[in-house]
C-alpha cells in the first residue's frame, strides 16, 4: 500500500536571517547522490543571497556576541538535542549524499551530533583557556580575554557532508560570531536539513545562514566583502585559495586555510581560537 | 581693614554649595574623583625634570624664601627659639646674599619671642592654634587658643581640621569652626591645616581643600608634622590643582604649604616644579607657596654653596640651631 | 626672573658611533653585494650620523640562508633551557648598555631622551626577559605537549620604537626556537646594528639574528622570500595589505601589527586632572608616533568646555625641543617625509571646516618638527577623525550617552585600540566589552608591558605580541598534540 503512495518530495531552500528564502536569482541546481541519481533541486545561491546574508549575520551579531556564554551553550545544546531526534533522517541524507553504507552514515550522523556536543561545553571554558589576569608591572590590573571576530564567512567542507559542516560552523558560532555559510556544493541535502534543525532551535535567525550554490560563485564575493570579519576555506581546491586571499586583504581578513584533516579525530581548540580576538583591559589599583 | 579688603568674600559666589550640611555635601561629593595611579604618574613623570644651573640657583633661593622655620617640640625654650629666629633673618652668616626665610613657625606660647626677635626682619610670626595636632578641643577652647596667638601678634594662624568630623562626613561642623577660626584671625592670615595623612584618599584631600577654601582659607596646608605620612608630592598636586581650580572659579589665589617631611633641596626643587607646572609661575612666591620644614635648610644652604662656589659644602660650616 | 629650566642635555659621548654600517649577517657584519648604502639622519638637527648598507635580493637570499642553517644546525635543536640563557644574557647587556642605546635611539628617531631612557631601552631589556623565562616552558603555552617553531621568521618593524619593536619581535621568536631576519625601518637602523653587536657580546650562535637594513625594497624582497616559513609585521595598514596580497597561497604564517585611529573616551564623571594627563600621554608620547595613539578625543558633551580649558592649560605647558634635553616633552618629527604627510592632514583638518588650536611653542630652525595641535568642531566624516595621522594631531569630537560613545568609537575600520575615562566601575566594564579593540585603557593610556598582549582588531591586524599569545605567534602545535 504504501508503495502506491505519491511521496510528498522537500523543496530544498536557502535559509537567510533566520527566514527559507529561494535564490533571488531564482536558480536550483540538480543534485545527485553518490550513486549518481537525481536526489532534488538545491536553490543555487547568487551573490546578492551572500550579500544579503552577510547583512542577516552583521545584524545578528550584536546580540548573540552579548549573551552569556552560559545562554550560547545552552543553545548549542538544544541544537544537538534536536539533531539527535532527526538522526535517521540524517543517516538517510548522508548516506544518499556521500554513496555512504549504512554504517558509514550512522557513525558520521553520530560523530557529528557529539561534535555538536562537544562544542557546546566549551562555551564557558574556552575563556580560561585562551584568556588571562596577565601580572604586569606596576598598579594595574591587566586581564585579556578572548572575543568573536564578527562575521565569518565559511565554505564548507565538501565532505564529510555533515560533520564536515558542523565541525566548522560550531566553534565559530560557539565563541559569539555570526556566520555565513556555503554548504558543500556536492552535497548540500544535509546542511539544509540541518538548516531547518537550526531553524527550530532557540538559535536566533541570522546567527547562521546557509547558502547552497557554486564555491566558485559564492567565494570570491565573500572574500572580499568589506564587512566580513574573517573567512574559512575548509572547503575550498587549494589552487583557489590564492585568489581568495589576495582579495581578502582589503579589509585584512582572518584567513583560515584549507588543510588536510581527518574529521573524526578530536579537533583541538584550533577552530575555536581562529576565530577570537585577544581583548586585553587595563585599570590603575588605587583608592 | 580697608575698603578693598572688605568686599565679598571669595567664596560668597559659592553661597548655594555653603548654604547646608546637605548642600555641600552635594557640592564636595560632586568634584571629580582622583585617580590614585594617575596621579602618582604623574608626579613620577614631573620628578624627572633636570633642573640645573641658573634654574637650580633661582629655584634654591626661591626655596629658602618659602620656608617657614617650624620648631613644635614640648622640649622647646625660649632660648631654641631665639635661635631658629636668627637662623630665619640670615640663614648664612657667611653669606649676605641668601635670603631669609618666610616665616618662623611655634606654638602660641613662643609667639612673643618670636614677634621680639623677627622685629623689622619681614620674616612673618606664625603659630600653630586650635589644640594643633589634634584638634581634639571644644571650639571655644580653638578659638581662645587663635585669639591669643592673635593678640601675641602672630601674622600667621596655622589651624587643624577636625579630621574626625571630616572623616564622618559632618562638613558642616569643619566648616563652622574654619570660618569661626578665620573670624577670630582678624588681620593674620590664616592657613589650614588638612592632615592629609589622616585622610588617607587623595579624593578627600581634594574635597578638605574646597571646603578650606570655601570656608575663608588663605593657605591651605599638609601635615601639622605629627603625623606619617606628612606632605608627599601626590598630595600637593591634588591641593594645587585645587588651588588653581579654586582661582580658576573665584579670582581669588589661595596658598599650598607642604609641611613635613622634605629634607633634601632636591625634594624642595620637585615641588617647585609640581607648583610651576601646576599652577604656573604665579604660585612660585612665599605669598602662594610655604614649605614647613627645619632641617631643609641647611641642605639648600649646602646646594646653595655648591652652585655658587663649585664646591661640595660640609655640614660643619652650616649652623645647627 | 622666572623658573626657566635651564637646559639639561643628556651627554652624547656614550654613544659610539661608527661612520658606517654594513649588514649583518651570520653572525658578521659585511658588505651588501649591490655595494650600496644610505644615510640615517638626526631629524632634530638633519646631521648624518652613520652611512647603513642598504640589502639587496642576493642579500636577503644570503640572509635567509644563515637564518636557515643556524635553525637547522643549532638552534631548534639546542634545549629550551640554553636558548633562555641566551636570551637572559641579551637582556642584561641591553639593561647595561641602557644609556647608550637611549641616546641613540634619540639621536636617530627624535624621540626625548626621557622616553627612550624611562620608556623604550627598560621596556625592550623586559621583552628579552619575559620571553627569556619561556623558551623552557614552551609545553606550558597552551599548545600541546611538544609545540614546534616555525623555522625561519622575517620581520618587518616601524621607526616608531625602533629597538622596542625589534625586542617584541625577536624575543618571542628565539625564545620559541625561530631564526629570524629582521629589517630595522629606513630612518632609524641604528639600535638595531647595536643590537647586532649585543648578539656578538653575547656569543649568540651565528645566523640566529640577521639584521638587514634598507628600504621598502628591501622589506618587499625579505617577506617575499621563499625561504621564509613565518613574516611578523608592524607597520601602516597599507603595506600590510600589500604583505598579505604577496603571501597570498603561501601558507606563510603571519602576524600583522598595523594603524590605529584609537577614540579616548571621556565621561562627565571622569577623574579629570588625571583624563587630561592621559590624553596627552594619548596623544603627544612620542610626538603621536604611536599606532595606538588616542588620537580621536570623544567627550561627552556636559563637560567639553572645562575638559578644553584644561587641557589646553596643559598643553602650554609642554616642552618642545632638542630630544636630547632631559626636559624635553615633545621630540622631532621622525622624517620629512612623516612631516608631509601630517601637514597635510593638518591642513586638510582646516579645509574641512574644524578649528585648530596650538599653544605658543616656539619650532627650532632645523630638523623637522611640528607644534602639539588640537581640533575641535570636528565631524565625524572628516580625514583628521578616520585617517591615521601618526602625529601630535588630536581631533576633538563629542558624545551625549554611553550608547554614543560606542557607536563613534567603534565607527572605523580600524579595532587597536580605546581609552574610557570614568569613575563609575560597572561603566568602564560596560564600555570594556563593547568596544571592538585589542587594547582598552581604563583610566589609564598607554601602557605596555611583556606580559600583556597587544594587537587589533579589524584592520589593526591580527595576531598579538606580549604574553602567551606573542608566544603562539612562532609556535606550531606539534606532532604529538
Amino acid at each position: 500500500m504504501a508503495e502506491d503512495r505519491i511521496g510528498v518530495r522537500k523543496t530544498y531552500k536557502l535559509y537567510i536571517g533566520g527566514a527559507f528564502p529561494r535564490s533571488e536569482s531564482g536558480r536550483t541546481y540538480e543534485i545527485v547522490g553518490g550513486s549518481g541519481h537525481f536526489l532534488a533541486n538545491a536553490a543555487q545561491a547568487s551573490r546578492k543571497d551572500a550579500r544579503d546574508s552577510v547583512v542577516a549575520a552583521r545584524k545578528a551579531f550584536p546580540s548573540w556576541s552579548a549573551a552569556t556564554a552560559y545562554n550560547r551553550g545552552q543553545i548549542l545544546y538544544r541544537v544537538a538535542e534536536l539533531l539527535e531526534g532527526r538522526r535517521s533522517q540524517f543517516v538517510d541524507e548522508v548516506a544518499l549524499a556521500g554513496g555512504l553504507s549504512p554504517a558509514d552514515a550512522q557513525r558520521e550522523v553520530a560523530e557529528a551530533i557529539d561534535r555538536w556536543v562537544w562544542y557546546a561545553g566549551w562555551s564557558d571554558k574556552i575563556a580560561a583557556v585562551a584568556g588571562a589576569a596577565n601580572p604586569v608591572v606596576g598598579p594595574y590590573f591587566n586581564f585579556s580575554v578572548p572575543e568573536p571576530t564578527g562575521v565569518v564567512a565559511v565554505i564548507a567542507p565538501q565532505s564529510p557532508s555533515l560533520l564536515g559542516l558542523v565541525s566548522v560552523v560550531a566553534p565559530i558560532i560557539l565563541t559569539g560570531n555570526t556566520c555565513v555559510v556555503v554548504a558543500s556544493e556536492r552535497s548540500p541535502l544535509p546542511a539544509v536539513t540541518l538548516s531547518e534543525v537550526l531553524a527550530t532551535s532557540d538559535l536566533p535567525g541570522g546567527v547562521v545562514n546557509l547558502l547552497t550554490g557554486f564555491t566558485a560563485e559564492l567565494a570570491p564575493g565573500l572574500a572580499a566583502h568589506m564587512d566580513v570579519n574573517a573567512i574559512d576555506l575548509a572547503g575550498v581546491e587549494w589552487s583557489v585559495v590564492a585568489e581568495l586571499e589576495h582579495a581578502a586583504a582589503d579589509n585584512v581578513k582572518r584567513v583560515l586555510l584549507p588543510s588536510e584533516t581527518d574529521w573524526y579525530t578530536d579537533p583541538g581548540t584550533a577552530r575555536l581560537t581562529a576565530f577570537l580576538e585577544t581583548k586585553t583591559v587595563w585599570h590603575p589599583v588605587g583608592v | 581693614m580697608s575698603a578693598t579688603e572688605a568686599t565679598l568674600p571669595a567664596y560668597a559666589g559659592f553661597a548655594d554649595a555653603t548654604r547646608s550640611e546637605a548642600s555641600l555635601r552635594l557640592f564636595l561629593h560632586g568634584l571629580p574623583g582622583v585617580d590614585a595611579v594617575g596621579a602618582e604618574g604623574r608626579i613620577a613623570g614631573l620628578g624627572t625634570r633636570s633642573i640645573k644651573k641658573d634654574a637650580k640657583l633661582w629655584a634654591l633661593d626661591m626655596a629658602i624664601r618659602m620656608v617657614d622655620l617650624t620648631t613644635l617640640e614640648g622640649a622647646d625654650t625660649v632660648g631654641k627659639v631665639a635661635a631658629l629666629c636668627a637662623k630665619a633673618r640670615r640663614p648664612d652668616p657667611s653669606d649676605p646674599t641668601a635670603p631669609a626665610v618666610a616665616a618662623v613657625c611655634v606654638y602660641p606660647d613662643m609667639i612673643p619671642t618670636v614677634v621680639d626677635r623677627l622685629r623689622g626682619s619681614g620674616v612673618k610670626a606664625a603659630s600653630v592654634a586650635t589644640a594643633f595636632p589634634s584638634g581634639r578641643s571644644s571650639l571655644a577652647v580653638k578659638l581662645a587658643d587663635t585669639k591669643d596667638a592673635v593678640a601675641a601678634a602672630a601674622d600667621e594662624i596655622d589651624m587643624v581640621i577636625d579630621r574626625g568630623a571630616f572623616l564622618s562626613g559632618r562638613y558642616q561642623h569643619v566648616f563652622d569652626e574654619i570660618v569661626a577660626v578665620k573670624e577670630a584671625c582678624g588681620p593674620a592670615h590664616l592657613k589650614v591645616i588638612l592632615e592629609t595623612g589622616e585622610l588617607v584618599t587623595y579624593d578627600n584631600v581634594r574635597r578638605a581643600s574646597w571646603l578650606s577654601m570655601l570656608a575663608g582659607a588663605d593657605f591651605i596646608k599638609t601635615s601639622t608634622g605629627k603625623v606619617s605620612p606628612a606632605s608627599t608630592l601626590p598630595v600637593i598636586l591634588v591641593m594645587l590643582e585645587a588651588v588653581r581650580d579654586f582661582a580658576e572659579a573665584t579670582g581669588a589665589k589661595v596658598g599650598v604649604k607642604a609641611a613635613g617631611g622634605i629634607r633634601t633641596a632636591k625634594d624642595a626643587i620637585k615641588y617647585l616644579v609640581v607648583v610651576k607646572e601646576t599652577c604656573g609661575e604665579d604660585w612660585l612666591t612665599p605669598d602662594l607657596f610655604r614649605i614647613g620644614a627645619s632641617s631643609l635648610l641647611n641642605d639648600l644652604l649646602m646646594q646653595r654653596f655648591k652652585q655658587a662656589t663649585g664646591r661640595y659644602a660640609g655640614p660643619d660650616y652650616f649652623t645647627l640651631d | 626672573m622666572t623658573f626657566d629650566y635651564a637646559p639639561a642635555p643628556e651627554s652624547r659621548d656614550v654613544a659610539k658611533l661608527r661612520s658606517s654600517y654594513g649588514l649583518y649577517i651570520g653572525g658578521q657584519f659585511v658588505d651588501p653585494f649591490g655595494g650600496e648604502a644610505f644615510k640615517t639622519i638626526s631629524p632634530a638637527t638633519e646631521e648624518v650620523l652613520a652611512e647603513v648598507a642598504t640589502a639587496g635580493a642576493e642579500d636577503v637570499d644570503r640572509a635567509v640562508l644563515a637564518a636557515r642553517k643556524a635553525y637547522d644546525e643549532v638552534w631548534r635543536a639546542l634545549p629550551g633551557r640554553e636558548r633562555a640563557k641566551y636570551l637572559f644574557r641579551i637582556a642584561r647587556i641591553l639593561q647595561e648598555r641602557s644609556r647608550e642605546l637611549a641616546v641613540v635611539e634619540t639621536l636617530d628617531n627624535g624621540k626625548p631622551i626621557r622616553e627612550s631612557r624611562d620608556v623604550d631601552i627598560p621596556l625592550a631589556a623586559a621583552h628579552f626577559f619575559y620571553y627569556a623565562g619561556w623558551a623552557d616552558k614552551l609545553p606550558y603555552a597552551g599548545l600541546g605537549p611538544d609545540p614546534q617553531p616555525l623555522g625561519v621568521a622575517a620581520q618587518v618593524i616601524p621607526w616608531n620604537f625602533p629597538l622596542l619593536m625589534l625586542a617584541w619581535k625577536i624575543a618571542p621568536a628565539l625564545a620559541a626556537g625561530n631564526t629570524v631576519v629582521l629589517k630595522p625601518a629606513e630612518t632609524t637602523p641604528l639600535t638595531a646594528l647595536l643590537f647586532a653587536e649585543i648578539c656578538q657580546q653575547a656569543d649568540l650562535p651565528p645566523g640566529v639574528v640577521n639584521i638587514l637594513t634598507g628600504a621598502g625594497e628591501t622589506g618587499r624582497a625579505l617577506v617575499g622570500h621563499p625561504g621564509v616559513d613565518k613574516v611578523a609585521f608592524t607597520g601602516s595598514t597599507e603595506v600590510g595589505k600589500e604583505i598579505l596580497r604577496t603571501l597570498a597561497g603561501s601558507r606563510t604564517k603571519l602576524t600583522l601589527e598595523l594603524g590605529g585611529k584609537a577614540a579616548n573616551i571621556v565621561f562627565d564623571d571622569a577623574p579629570i586632572d588625571q583624563a587630561v594627563e592621559g590624553i596627552v600621554n594619548g596623544i603627544f608620547f612620542n610626538q603621536g608616533h604611536v599606532c595606538c595613539a588616542g588620537s580621536r578625543l570623544l567627550v561627552q558633551e556636559s563637560v567639553l568646555d572645562p575638559l578644553l580649558d584644561k587641557l589646553k592649560r596643559r598643553l602650554g605647558t609642554l616642552r618642545l625641543g632638542d630630544p636630547m634635553d632631559k626636559n624635553t616633552d615633545i621630540g622631532a618629527i621622525n622624517s620629512a617625509e612623516q612631516l608631509a604627510r601630517i601637514t597635510a592632514l593638518a591642513d586638510s583638518g582646516v579645509a574641512e571646516g574644524a578649528t585648530r588650536w596650538s599653544p605658543e611653542c616656539e619650532l627650532p630652525g632645523t630638523g623637522f618638527w611640528f607644534a602639539p595641535t588640537l581640533f575641535t568642531d570636528v565631524a565625524q566624516s572628516t580625514r583628521i577623525a578616520r585617517e591615521e595621522i601618526f602625529g601630535p594631531v588630536l581631533s576633538v569630537l563629542t558624545f551625549r550617552t554611553p550608547d554614543e560613545a560606542v557607536e563613534k568609537a567603534n565607527n572605523t575600520p580600524y579595532g587597536l585600540s580605546a581609552g574610557v575615562w570614568t569613575e563609575k566601575g560597572s561603566r568602564i566594564l560596560w564600555m570594556a566589552q563593547r568596544l571592538r579593540a585589542g587594547v582598552v585603557w581604563a583610566n589609564t593610556f598607554n601602557r605596555f608591558d611583556p606580559a600583556s598582549p597587544f594587537g587589533g582588531y579589524k584592520e589593526s591586524g591580527f595576531g598579538r605580541e606580549g604574553g602567551v599569545p606573542g608566544l603562539a605567534a612562532y609556535l606550531a602545535k606539534g606532532s604529538h598534540g
